[in-house]
């Protein structure tokens, strides 16, 4: 077993490797949004725009210095925590990346949640009957979920529970325009709501994240319920669990403590995926939802080609993927002892 | 805005928190009395149309948010609705003006009540300041304000504290209906100028957050990509006070979800709906769906005459008889519109514009023209479409490759991604068949023409150059419209597009908005941004 201190030796020599990564990453954003086609100056000059005002605007965007220079520029900016302005929104990347975020995360977190709960006990109820009916339901819900489109189930979810019972609310983002957001915390309604003591702020924005969710969960419950059944099916079939059986052991502790457990490993694994995918690709559930997401701040401004917010985006999301990477190893000495970090 | 006087305000009562989210929502999204709930599905980018870089949907805020000196009358429409009146210039900050006897200069007498929303008079020097940032700042706004021949700070001249003077580079009909369109809006130069700095001298990173106007509302609250709430401004003195307190403008993308929404009722308007939506929800009765047709506007394919075969008038005439109108219309626009084509004369008997070209769908008349042309065994073509104008362009092209194909004429159609679109179309203009979509803010046909049918201007995307056109809009171009020559000559002009046709008019689109039956005041403007400063809620 690793000690604690070991753990926070190698997750700082961890998060040392990853700098040249983010350098990497830095550089080629820079590079691949400059070789765009379309020119951000022509777009944002205007409807009546001349080449006077588009080489006025192109110069107030910096784009008329080398390259070299420009990514200088950006480096030193960037060191000093400035990720520009986004010139299609007006406003400085930061602040929305800080306000998009987390609504962003909030969604992903509740949706995830809702489809492991659902789809972990699914997969483990699969694979111990396998070519049961459950098996069955299993098999159809997961290739239903990977099947339709996020925009075609939310579009359906907000048909049937919007349009005609009317038992969700109107699909107008994270809150009705009645509530205000609470005091600004975490960025999630829900727990700054919760902090503020402001139920009925909670309650709303709790009804608004149902049909995203919901939405998002039954396109993340087939990997997960899927991988969960090959696992379990997997470490059921492996000698310790004969040996544990024989020995007597009530099915409970055979199944959840040595097969489930021993199972996790390749879930944690998906899940870290699914995670990070989910994050930035819910574009189609955002559009649909009104979702002040991060999904369709980038497809918008990768659109314009509004450099400083896709550079600001993919970084940010580099460097998600890196916490996250870092967790789930992390999580892996937890799962499984025999796993080591940093090697 | 104290957080919880926002709620009371807006009439909420608490929710019972021990309802479980998904059992029966109680209507929140009902709008409480005396606000009222738009949808957009575009963003709104920046409280202030002189940066650089605001788009269009931005445009609303100078609307509500500003007065002018001068603003245009209210009409009619046939169908009842109501629309600007381009026709009628009236008074706004200005309670009067008269050109000099010299005819150089215009002056502006402010009216004496004029307020900002803080309570300050508005003088003499606000309006200068902000005319004088008008020209300054560049890109559009100075584009804009160089189309009324307003160009450079010294011509505008501070009188005295009411008094304010215009000095005319040249005397134009284009100056004064410039002074209404929203770009030479009057801010509070006092409040601008307490918060600019020596390298933000107009203040634009403040007024890009916090509009300093007199207009009939103000911004309460900007939550950017998601809403932007009006609250009226009780010292508005350019009009009728708004009949609603609150307008709520929601950003909505999914053009799907918009129309659940005012299906439902938790909306009280659509704003610039669909071609599709508006059709279907043109029968229903607790809806009213306004469509007005866009001044000024046409959509057209453009045969660009850099590409050589298009260089032959009789190939372009060829296209122009090849195209299946009717089905365009009736699938592209879903019959939302006025149609283009179909002239029966070759002349213009008026100079109304836009008015229908004469060509119609005649297969036969194509061939025989393109006979008459090195091209007779056809050529291939791409025909680009703008992605993301797609709803429209997409099927119109089809049609038309499929219109084209009939006279040997290849068509391939290439979709361009929107930032793309302007520097390939407009700005390089090297698309040998595209489709197009311009439309003018001052409503006269030598204004399109400028724009659209002279060598090197914008929107003149079919590289089209012709020494007569060219010299007809110089003359034109300022002329008053009851100068005896006028209609003459803007005759001539139309008459040179009906029979070199370097741009194919399809239609005249519409802007479509739905609303409520409870909602009224609902008006077009040319620059087809909300304004709320009419609405009333029930009493329609």
């Amino acid at each position: 077993m690793m000690y604690p201190q070991s753990r926070v030796g190698t997750v700082v020599r961890r998060l040392g490797q990853a700098l040249p990564v983010l350098f990497g990453v830095i550089l080629a954003t820079f590079v691949l949004t400059r070789a765009l086609p379309g020119d951000p100056a022509a777009f944002f000059a205007g409807p009546a725009a001349d080449e006077k005002s588009i080489a006025e605007i192109r110069k107030a965007l910096g784009l008329d210095r080398p390259l070299p220079e420009q990514f200088l520029v950006y480096l030193r900016d960037l060191s000093r925590g400035e990720l520009g302005t986004s010139i299609s929104t007006g406003q400085p990347v930061s602040e929305e990346l800080i306000r998009r975020l987390p609504a962003s995360l909030e969604l992903t977190f509740l949706a995830l949640l809702i489809s492991m709960i659902i789809a972990v006990p699914l997969g483990i109820l699969a694979a111990i009957n396998p070519g049961k009916l459950i098996d069955h339901i299993c098999r159809i819900l997961t290739t239903a979920g990977v099947s339709l489109p996020t925009f075609f189930t939310g579009l359906g979810l907000v048909f049937i529970f919007y349009y005609i019972l009317g038992w969700a609310p109107a699909p107008l983002g994270r809150l009705d325009f009645a509530y205000l957001p609470p005091p600004h915390v975490t960025g999630f309604y829900l727990i700054d709501g919760a902090f503020a003591a402001e139920w009925d702020t909670v309650y709303a924005a709790l009804s608004q994240l149902m049909l995203p969710c919901v939405t998002l969960a039954l396109f993340t419950l087939a990997p997960i319920a899927r991988m969960t059944r090959a696992s379990m099916i997997q470490v059921l079939s492996s000698d310790f669990i004969r040996t544990a059986r024989a020995a007597g052991l009530t099915n409970y502790t055979v199944l959840i403590k040595y097969a489930f457990r021993n199972a996790l490993l390749p879930l944690v694994t998906t899940l870290g995926m699914v995670f990070s995918f989910t994050l930035g690709a819910n574009v189609l559930v955002e559009k649909v939802f009104a979702w002040p997401g991060i999904g369709s701040y980038a497809v918008e401004a990768l659109v314009v080609a509004d450099y400083a917010a896709v550079q600001g985006f993919v970084l940010s999301m580099a460097i998600i993927f890196l916490i996250l990477n870092l967790i789930i190893d992390i999580l892996y000495t937890f799962i499984d002892p025999r796993i080591e970090l940093g090697n | 805005m104290d957080r919880r006087k926002f709620i009371k305000t807006a009439g909420m009562t608490a929710l019972g928190a021990s309802v479980l989210p998904f059992l029966k929502f109680s209507s929140a999204t009902a709008a409480p009395s005396g606000s009222a709930v738009v949808v957009i599905g575009q963003t709104i980018n920046s409280l202030d149309i002189h940066r650089k870089g605001t788009n269009r949907p931005s445009y609303q805020i100078a609307v509500n948010c500003y007065d002018r000196l001068l603003s245009f009358g209210t009409k009619k429409m046939d169908d009842g609705s109501l629309s600007y009146d381009y026709s009628k210039l009236e008074a706004d900050l200005a309670e009067s003006w008269e050109t000099t006897a010299d005819g150089k200069s215009i002056i502006f007498k402010l009216r004496e009540n004029a307020v900002f929303s803080d309570g300050s008079p508005v003088t003499a020097n606000d309006v200068k300041w902000s005319l004088d940032r008008a020209v300054s700042l560049g890109g559009f706004p100075a584009v804009q304000m160089k189309a009324g021949s307003l160009i450079k700070p010294e011509q505008f001249v501070v009188i005295n504290e009411k008094t304010f003077q215009i000095d005319l580079i040249r005397p134009s009909k284009l100056t004064l209906p410039d002074l209404a369109v929203p770009v030479p809006m009057i801010i509070n130069s006092k409040v601008a100028k307490a918060n600019s700095t020596t390298d933000d001298p107009w203040a634009t990173e403040y007024l890009h957050r916090n509009p300093a106007g007199s207009g009939a509302y103000k911004v309460a609250r900007w939550d950017p990509g998601q809403q932007l709430v009006y609250e009226r401004n009780d010292k508005w003195t350019s009009g009728s006070l708004p009949g609603v307190k609150r307008v709520v403008v929601r950003e909505v993308p999914s053009g799907a979800t918009r129309r659940a929404l005012i299906e439902r009722g938790d909306v009280d308007i659509s704003f610039g709906v669909s071609d599709k939506d508006a059709r279907e929800l043109s029968g229903r009765d607790d809806l009213s769906v306004v469509s007005t047709p866009i001044e000024n506007c046409i959509y057209c394919l453009c045969p660009n005459l850099s590409f050589t075969p298009f260089k032959d008038k009789l190939v372009r005439q060829a296209v122009a008889f090849a195209l299946p109108y009717e089905e365009i219309f009736k699938l592209a626009a879903y019959g939302q519109g006025v149609p283009m084509w179909g002239a029966s004369d070759n002349s213009p008997k008026d100079t109304s514009w836009p008015q229908p070209f004469p060509y119609a769908n005649n297969i036969e008349k194509a061939q025989e023209l393109l006979s008459r042309t090195d091209y007779k065994k056809g050529f291939e073509v791409p025909l680009s479409i703008n992605l993301g104008l797609s709803s429209w362009m997409e099927p119109t092209a089809l049609l038309i490759q499929e219109g084209l194909a009939k006279i040997g004429i290849k068509a391939t159609i290439e979709k361009i991604p929107g930032a793309n679109w302007r520097t390939a179309a407009l700005v390089e203009k090297k698309l040998p068949l595209h489709l197009e979509n311009f439309g003018g803010w001052l409503n006269y046909p030598d204004y399109y023409f400028f724009w659209a049918y002279i060598k090197g201007h914008l929107f003149n995307s079919s590289n089209y150059d012709n020494p007569e056109v060219k010299q007809l809009v110089d003359e034109t171009l300022h002329m008053e419209i009851n100068d005896p020559v006028y209609s003459d000559k803007v005759k001539r002009l139309i008459k040179i597009a009906f029979d070199d046709v370097p741009r194919i008019p399809l239609w005249q689109p519409t802007l479509n908005s739905v609303m409520s039956q409870d909602l009224s005041g609902y008006e077009y403007w040319f620059h087809r941004q909300l304004d709320a400063r009419k609405y009333n809620k029930g009493k329609g």
